[in-house]
């Protein structure tokens, strides 16, 4: 694994070699890609029958039957954990960083070809045992993703609780040592295989946000694991890390003196980062995007470079924002609060230079377009619940309210999820040859920008309105009641949304076969992926080494010949 | 503002695909007898160094988180319901000091010797130009089997660990008995667990002897790993620390 | 497209603005003291982010319309961008959001950083699946001992809470399955759980806190209007989380006296 072999030698031949265990950093990305597609719809699905029980209660469905409380747990915690893990955390990263990091700045492959097969096909198990837990005596956990002890310790706490949550963990555990063999490619990679004259501030913007997403990774995951560990010691091995002196169902449950809130501080230590981890990529490919189809440069790389990595600092310091309402110290919370406004900044520093990135342009409505336009409206109605949240006097209403997933879900749920839309419609070309069948395209789009608005913008007022989180019923807390039709509107823009996403799957795999023939640079881009074949060769450059001359997004230079400049077309652009 | 300077020559990048006769990547000259036309030595040396560096940080990480979930649980007051009264419930573990204190010889001791090996074969790297002119041999040392003794104590040391707990068992003090007797064996048990995976790791840098791997290769996979076992020792001295005078 | 994307990011924004600023769903009646204060955080922050969000997304509209490309517009203005414009930007945006945090603090210090007054009415809170308990500690003021070996939910209050009969303090408290508390005098509520994390959520009175297994945890409020307000569980409990709620019952300070009394009557 150290003495690694790098590309001096001819690709590999037989199916097996190139395809299952294959060692090329663009078939690993695709291996991540779909996984993450497969994670993603069985992801909706769960929150489709979320959706269908929380208005029909008693409806009897097809397969699933009815749906009973605990049921609803499950289906919420493992959409939550299947969703954060293997989509978020894996399509972004794992899929596009790994297909274009190496391309991106140059290199021929990651650092550490083994290893990064290695580490997909952890994940790959990682997810196997996720799903496994589904179908194990007791269900899967439902402890929600967030996985609170004692409710996630006790192995009598609740159905599913039992093999299910330790099946939960496991996955997660194996899921933690999967990222972090990824980090060390990424990093290692950025920082050792850059092409020559590739500085690295004229890396793509993606090329950083997967860098600095690898660091978060590599210092988060850690943490989620040592908490697993515990967890599983807590549950399994009498261990008393999180329990403390208490009774489950009338006994007593053995054991003393832990801390609940210990589980909180660790798991929200990783839980913060991780939420940067699955946006910062989709922030790369919104500017990388943006950029070219606005035909202009990036407005202010430097910041958007700086505020990225203040992103990524500030993120390891916010994380007791979850916790302002446990029984933490209101002087902490204070603390806490203050950062998380700070945090708030880098991000409005990005979306100000979004807008001065097509202020000016000559706007081009592609398909990524759209869903990088889509990206950045998301991201600023998904941002700006963040301040409501952040202070801890308004977070005693809003706390664990529908306010809650109506942020994150904008943020990541959306945004994120555009990020993906908008990086599979960017890159299709290259990594198939093929065009995505544009119609299709901005139906899928319509459909997504308007159905996820219509989703989750009400939230925000259910949770104004005192509707707290996780319940399964809507029957029993009088108050929620006038609240019901609202949830009803929520479950029809659901179908809808759903309903639009077949679209795109459609268009994916049909666009493989039947797609109209991609040129090289059919985007007319930048940067060093466009100047290789499509889709590009086993060693990504054809025997020859990309030499850099320019910055990553040099679009419409006065006295060109063309409105965009390559990064190493050898005319060089000197900036003043 | 910006100036754009059209360059002399060199056409757009569609007809650049084949036949130049660069050298494909930076810092890459013959590649060695494994991988000619690979990175050379020095960038594979760096790289798997760079590797190597970020890998230890996550398991540092994990033992950050521990120390951490160590100290808090150590000054956590917890209700006792009968008083209505926050108590502290902390109960130090009587350690096995005798036993760790030979362990930790025996762990410096391996440090030593792994970094006579490493050196061994950086030499012998050194040397290799000049021992290749046929009827010339530098030097007469014998390959010392530094690496093999370094597996031995490694063994050695894991054998010892696990008489340490075989004592505290003896008191009857196990994982659950209580918190400070479940940090012992968690930290002790992932240091192990991690110190497993550099025996492991000694054995493949042995094997690429067997494999007949060039000695670059080799000196490589050797100096990865002594750098990984170095951490593991001085893991082992920061934990013991912690144990013995955290609590 | 520039025009139809226009057209539907103002459409989306002007909805959802309207439903906010109508209050069509808003937050419920505020019935405490620290109500006033928090509702008023609440507008400054709710009219900043909205001007904010109105501001945001109508620009965006506006530049992918206004810059959309057409056969005859040429090239784009080339433009690597502004330090000036950042600094001035970043700046105004660290003042708002700090300046917010910092506005709304003294409401947060006024809840949190004090304990509750002498004199205020104490009631243990007490969440277990999947029920509230209410302990009043009595005419002695003292809180007798529980120990969670006694707990048989089957008993009644004092069984549900595991009450040591032996102590002599647990003669006279007052174990309910409803929270009464007298108007506008503060209300010391220690929260306790025994099984797994819940909270204590009453949105009239604007309160939250978790209740914590191992922790009793102490905060306050003032009631400031009669009547009954709902409680809700506001942490994930387990199955039974959707149904764990209560009702606090907010009286006159005569009514709450005779309450109580009958209550401890009743224990005779």
């Amino acid at each position: 694994m150290v003495a690694q072999e790098l590309h001096g030698h001819a690709a590999p031949q037989g199916f097996i070699r190139k395809y299952v265990f294959s060692l090329d950093h663009k078939i690993i990305g695709l291996q991540y890609y779909f996984l993450a597609l497969s994670a993603v719809f069985v992801g909706m699905f769960l929150s489709l029958l979320m959706r269908i029980h929380l208005i029909w209660p008693t409806a009897s469905l097809p397969i699933v039957g009815q749906i009973n409380p605990e049921t609803y747990l499950t289906l919420l915690t493992m959409h939550g954990t299947i969703m954060v893990f293997f989509v978020l955390t894996t399509a972004p990263q794992g899929g596009f960083g790994n297909y274009f990091l190496p391309i991106q700045i140059g290199a021929p492959d990651m650092a550490f070809p083994v290893l990064n097969m290695l580490s997909f096909w952890t994940t790959f198990l990682a997810y196997m045992v996720m799903l496994s837990a589904f179908f194990v005596t007791g269900g899967a956990p439902l402890h929600g993703w967030t996985g609170y002890a004692p409710l996630s310790a006790l192995k009598s706490s609740g159905p599913g609780e039992g093999l299910g949550a330790d099946l939960w963990i496991i996955s997660i555990g194996v899921f933690c040592i999967a990222s972090l063999m990824g980090a060390l490619n990424f990093i290692t990679t950025t920082l050792d295989m850059r092409a020559r004259g590739m500085t690295l501030m004229r890396m793509p913007l993606t090329c950083w946000s997967w860098f600095i997403t690898a660091i978060l990774g590599l210092l988060a995951f850690g943490v989620l694991l040592s908490a697993g560990i515990l967890l599983l010691m807590d549950r399994n091995m009498g261990t008393s890390f999180f329990l403390p002196l208490g009774t489950i169902n009338g006994q007593l449950t053995g054991h003393k003196g832990g801390s609940p809130l210990l589980w909180q501080h660790l798991f929200w230590f990783f839980g913060h980062p991780e939420v940067y981890i699955a946006i910062l990529p989709g922030m790369g490919v919104a500017s990388q995007v943006l950029s070219t189809f606005s035909r202009k440069p990036i407005f202010g790389y430097r910041a958007m470079v700086y505020a990225m990595l203040a992103i990524g600092l500030l993120g390891f310091m916010v994380w007791g924002h979850h916790m302002f309402m446990s029984g933490m110290s209101p002087y902490t919370a204070f603390a806490f609060s203050i950062m998380t406004m700070a945090i708030g900044v880098p991000s409005a520093i990005k979306t100000f230079n979004w807008l001065g990135t097509l202020w000016g342009g000559r706007i081009r409505f592609t398909a990524p377009m759209l869903f990088a336009i889509g990206f950045v409206s998301l991201f600023v109605s998904g941002g700006l619940s963040g301040p409501f949240l952040a202070q801890p006097v308004l977070d005693i209403q809003l706390h664990d309210t529908y306010f809650v997933p109506a942020h994150f879900h904008l943020i990541m749920g959306v945004a994120a999820i555009f990020g993906i839309f908008a990086a599979t419609y960017y890159w299709f070309p290259k990594m198939f040859g093929r065009m995505m069948n544009e119609s299709l395209a901005r139906w899928h789009f319509w459909f997504s920008f308007v159905g996820t608005y219509a989703i989750f913008m009400p939230m925000h007022y259910l949770g104004m309105a005192g509707h707290p989180r996780r319940y399964s019923q809507l029957t029993e807390v009088a108050y929620l009641r006038p609240l019901i039709p609202l949830q009803r509107f929520i479950t029809f823009a659901a179908f809808i949304t759903i309903a639009g996403q077949l679209i795109f799957l459609f268009n994916l795999f049909w666009s493989m076969r039947k797609g109209k023939k991609a040129s090289d640079n059919p985007w007319e881009a930048t940067t060093l992926e466009w100047t290789t074949a499509t889709p590009p060769p086993h060693d990504n450059f054809g025997g020859v080494t990309p030499v850099v001359h320019n910055g990553p997004y040099e679009y419409s230079v006065p006295g060109a010949p063309r409105d965009y400049v390559m990064q190493t077309d050898p005319a060089v652009v000197a900036v003043h | 503002m910006a100036t754009f300077t059209p360059a002399v020559s060199e056409p757009p990048v569609a007809s650049r695909r084949r036949g130049h006769n660069q050298p494909p990547f930076e810092g890459s000259g013959d590649g060695d007898r494994d991988n000619p036309g690979s990175p050379d030595y020095a960038s594979r040396l760096r790289r798997a160094r760079l590797g190597l560096g970020v890998a230890l940080t996550p398991i540092l990480m994990l033992f950050v988180s521990f120390t951490s979930a160590y100290v808090v649980r150590q000054g956590l007051p917890t209700l006792d319901p009968e008083t209505n009264k926050v108590v502290h419930d902390w109960v130090s573990v009587p350690l096995p000091t005798a036993l760790f204190l030979i362990n930790t010889l025996v762990l410096i001791a391996s440090s030593l010797t792994i970094e006579r090996a490493r050196r061994q074969l950086s030499r012998q790297m050194i040397l290799q130009p000049i021992e290749q002119i046929p009827g010339v041999r530098a030097s007469n040392e014998k390959r010392f089997p530094w690496l093999g003794i370094t597996i031995l104590l490694g063994l050695a040391f894991l054998t010892g660990q696990w008489f340490a707990w075989r004592e505290l068992a003896d008191r009857g003090f196990f994982v659950a008995t209580g918190p400070s007797s479940s940090f012992f064996y968690l930290l002790t048990g992932a240091h192990a667990f991690h110190l497993m995976g550099g025996i492991l790791a000694l054995f493949i840098a042995g094997s690429t002897v067997i494999l007949r791997r060039s000695l670059e290769s080799r000196q490589i996979a050797v100096d990865v790993t002594a750098w990984y076992w170095h951490f593991m020792a001085l893991l082992w001295i920061y934990i013991l620390a912690l144990l013995e005078f955290a609590h | 497209m520039g025009l139809v994307l226009l057209c539907v990011i103002w459409l989306i924004t002007i909805a959802s603005t309207y439903f906010f600023v109508a209050k069509t769903w808003w937050l419920p009646h505020g019935v405490s003291a620290a109500a006033a204060g928090i509702d008023h955080q609440f507008a400054i922050t709710f009219v900043i982010m909205g001007v904010v969000f109105v501001a945001a997304q109508m620009t965006l509209g506006y530049l992918v319309w206004k810059y959309r490309a057409n056969g005859s517009s040429g090239r784009a203005g080339y433009s690597h961008g502004n330090t000036k414009l950042e600094i001035i930007w970043t700046t105004l945006t660290v003042i708002l959001f700090i300046g917010l945090n910092l506005i709304g603090s003294p409401i947060w210090a006024a809840e949190r950083f004090r304990p509750a007054v002498d004199g205020a009415t104490r009631v243990e809170v007490t969440g277990m699946q999947f029920a509230w308990y209410f302990r009043y500690p009595g005419p002695d003021g003292r809180f007798g001992a529980t120990r969670p070996e006694l707990e048989d939910a089957s008993a009644g209050g004092e069984g549900a809470l595991g009450l040591d009969a032996k102590d002599p303090f647990s003669k006279d408290d007052v174990i309910t399955g409803v929270m009464e508390v007298p108007v506008n005098r503060e209300v010391e509520v220690i929260l306790r759980a025994h099984d797994v994390i819940h909270s204590f959520f009453v949105p009239s009175l604007r309160f939250k806190q978790d209740a914590v297994p191992g922790l009793a945890i102490h905060m306050h409020f003032t009631p400031v209007e009669t009547g009954d307000y709902e409680i809700a569980c506001a942490e994930l409990c387990g199955l039974g989380h959707y149904k764990m709620h209560g009702i606090v019952k907010v009286v006159s300070q005569s009514e709450f006296d005779q309450w109580l009394a009958a209550r401890e009557a009743d224990k005779q």
